[in-house]
């Protein structure tokens, strides 16, 4: 059934990182089998932050030469990077297969995107100003703590625990999704996707890319669509509610916004707390709870409700 | 696509719009004196004037619900509850009468399955709240999520804040009253009872309804398959006027902007025919 959440600070930044922690492991019990963060930190000048892994986490258990091909592989990615007239500004790994780098690169980003994802096992989590997208095997507070999201300050965050009904329990297949190579788009789901395959026939044809068999991952792309023809997020929002068939509430966070739509049949939870400095939604009100323990006033947003706020 | 107007014509015509209660089950095995005094046969005696309280902010829900048996087996018939944290699941499968008071919001599924106990709720309550309530009384003095009374079956569930989707679905019994708005759906295949919603329905209101009625004192956005318009009598007027003002909820303007709708009967699955008879008109 998944649980999805999500939080904005109006105007300020806070910890995030440790917020939607807490909010996603409240939410365990609704998806055991991975866990996703997309978390929006301050950007650095000039700089773009991307995090990728080389090898899926089932991998490692595949041999010792595994060890080596990821060294290979940390190599030839850093190798295409400089080649690529882009420079690494600092690197950080998170686990043996993940790792998040700062880059300085003023040239085509998809390019260079594609051109790192050659790389066998390569996988290209995120590539943006403000956006981090973390996800890996686990509940919300092994990931987190594997990662070091704890510390992570910023202004919003979306965030995701899984339960696989339709594709594999690996990092592929686990929320949130970025829509490559779009900066700083991130979608969480909940729910089913009726016309995936039309839809992704239809976006493929424009051009777009899809890196799993995910339903999720076409709102992600789809959203990416509608912004880069020109309309706000908030139209992108009404418009999927009349072009994708299925049950769903999902969440879409940009690099200062923070969106969430419900399909007409309503059949997607989402609870929503909306204070003046701040937003809180998830599946349940148990996860919002996490972050105000005191008595608070929560509501249900009806169905085909589209609500967008700023950070 | 006939209209509603029509639908409502066609259904008059036949004469579906009077409710009746009948049954063999209400006629024979359930009197009044009988259901007054009805107890399960291990349901603990309990004192009304003998209170309770405790703290849930630590607690499981299975905690939480293990502590309320173990309270109401010691005697207590009034029990307080602070801090429930819209945990999920509270006040569930309660059998006998006690007054429950929950001091802030619940989460999915609080209250199901009781028969009996009134039970106040000061904050919020989650997804399908009550569900298959047989007797006793519910207010919640905030919001409710969708599927608020799921398949119940008797009392009253009392929501003064505003309740989402599918409100009431499958209700077979008792009186759902909504001091707000409803969301889509509301009403679906509600088979008995009675609804009553003082703002605003949204789409598909009582769709595919087999009985029961519909009260709405604000718009709706619009009916679902088989549900009519019905025509408000006095006898409702007084009922709806004496149940809100049992809860706070009639409003200064009294009831008679209310419209009722009804089943309008015309599914197939009314259709009286024998399967051998529809074959030979087929």
């Amino acid at each position: 059934m998944c649980g999805i959440a999500g939080l904005i600070h109006r105007g300020k930044s806070s910890n995030v990182g440790a917020e939607m922690t807490a909010m996603l492991q409240a939410l365990k019990h609704r998806g055991p089998d991975s866990t996703g963060f997309a978390v929006y930190g301050a950007p650095k000048e000039g700089l773009f932050v991307m995090r990728f892994k080389l090898a899926e986490q089932e991998d490692l258990a595949q041999g010792f030469a595994i060890h080596q091909q990821l060294r290979d592989r940390k190599a030839e990615v850093d190798r295409r990077i400089e080649s690529s007239g882009a420079k690494i500004h600092d690197s950080e790994q998170a686990t043996e297969y993940a790792f998040r780098y700062h880059l300085k690169f003023d040239g085509d980003m998809r390019r260079l995107a594609d051109y790192i994802e050659d790389v066998e096992g390569v996988e290209i989590l995120s590539l943006g100003h403000g956006l981090e997208l973390i996800k890996d095997l686990g509940d919300a507070d092994v990931v987190s703590g594997q990662y070091g999201l704890k510390q992570f300050d910023g202004t919003h965050a979306i965030g995701h625990t899984r339960m696989a009904t339709e594709s594999a329990v690996d990092i592929r297949s686990a929320h949130p999704y970025w829509a490559y190579p779009y900066n700083d788009i991130s979608v969480v789901h909940n729910g089913q996707i009726t016309n995936y395959w039309n839809k992704r026939r239809d976006l493929e044809r424009r051009g777009h890319r899809f890196v799993s068999s995910c339903d999720s991952e076409l709102l992600a792309v789809y959203t990416a669509d509608k912004l880069e023809s020109g309309h706000s997020l908030e139209d992108s929002l009404h418009q999927a509610i009349d072009e994708i068939d299925g049950v769903f509430t999902y969440l879409v966070a940009t690099r200062d916004e923070l969106g969430m739509a419900k399909d007409v049949m309503a059949a997607k939870p989402m609870v929503l707390y909306e204070g003046d400095d701040i937003v809180a939604l998830a599946s349940e009100e148990i996860a919002i709870r996490t972050l105000f323990p005191q008595e608070i006033d929560t509501f249900d947003p009806y169905e085909g409700e589209v609500r967008v706020w700023k950070a | 696509m006939e209209s509603v107007m029509e639908q409502e014509s066609r259904s008059h015509e036949m004469g579906l719009h009077t409710e009746q209660l009948r049954g063999r089950t209400q006629q024979v095995f359930f009197t009044p004196d009988e259901e007054a005094n009805f107890v399960y046969p291990d349901a603990p005696d309990v004192d009304f004037n003998k209170r309770a309280e405790f703290d849930a902010a630590e607690m499981t829900s299975n905690e939480v619900n293990l502590k309320i048996r173990e309270l109401m087996e010691q005697g207590h018939g009034t029990i307080v509850i602070k801090n429930p944290m819209a945990r999920h699941s509270l006040g569930v499968g309660i059998l006998n009468r006690l007054n429950l008071y929950f001091e802030g919001s619940l989460g999915y599924f609080g209250v199901g399955l009781i028969d009996g106990p009134n039970v106040r709720i000061s904050g919020r309550v989650g997804w399908s709240c009550a569900e298959n309530m047989m007797a006793g009384t519910v207010i919640i003095e905030k919001n409710a999520g969708s599927t608020f009374g799921a398949a119940i079956r008797g009392g009253d569930l009392v929501c003064k804040g505003h309740v989402g989707a599918r409100t009431g679905i499958d209700m077979k019994g008792g009186t759902i009253l909504v001091g707000g708005d409803t969301g889509a759906f509301s009403g679906f295949m509600m088979q008995r009872g009675r609804m009553v919603i003082c703002g605003n329905a949204s789409h598909n209101l009582g769709d595919s309804m087999y009985d029961g009625t519909i009260f709405v004192g604000g718009e709706v956005k619009s009916l679902g398959v088989d549900c009519v318009p019905g025509e408000m009598t006095e006898l409702d007027k007084a009922w709806l006027t004496r149940k809100l003002k049992q809860y706070d909820l009639l409003p200064d303007k009294g009831v008679d902007h209310f419209s009722k709708y009804v089943a309008g009967k015309q599914l197939w699955n009314y259709d009286n025919l024998e399967p051998t008879e529809k074959k030979l008109i087929l």
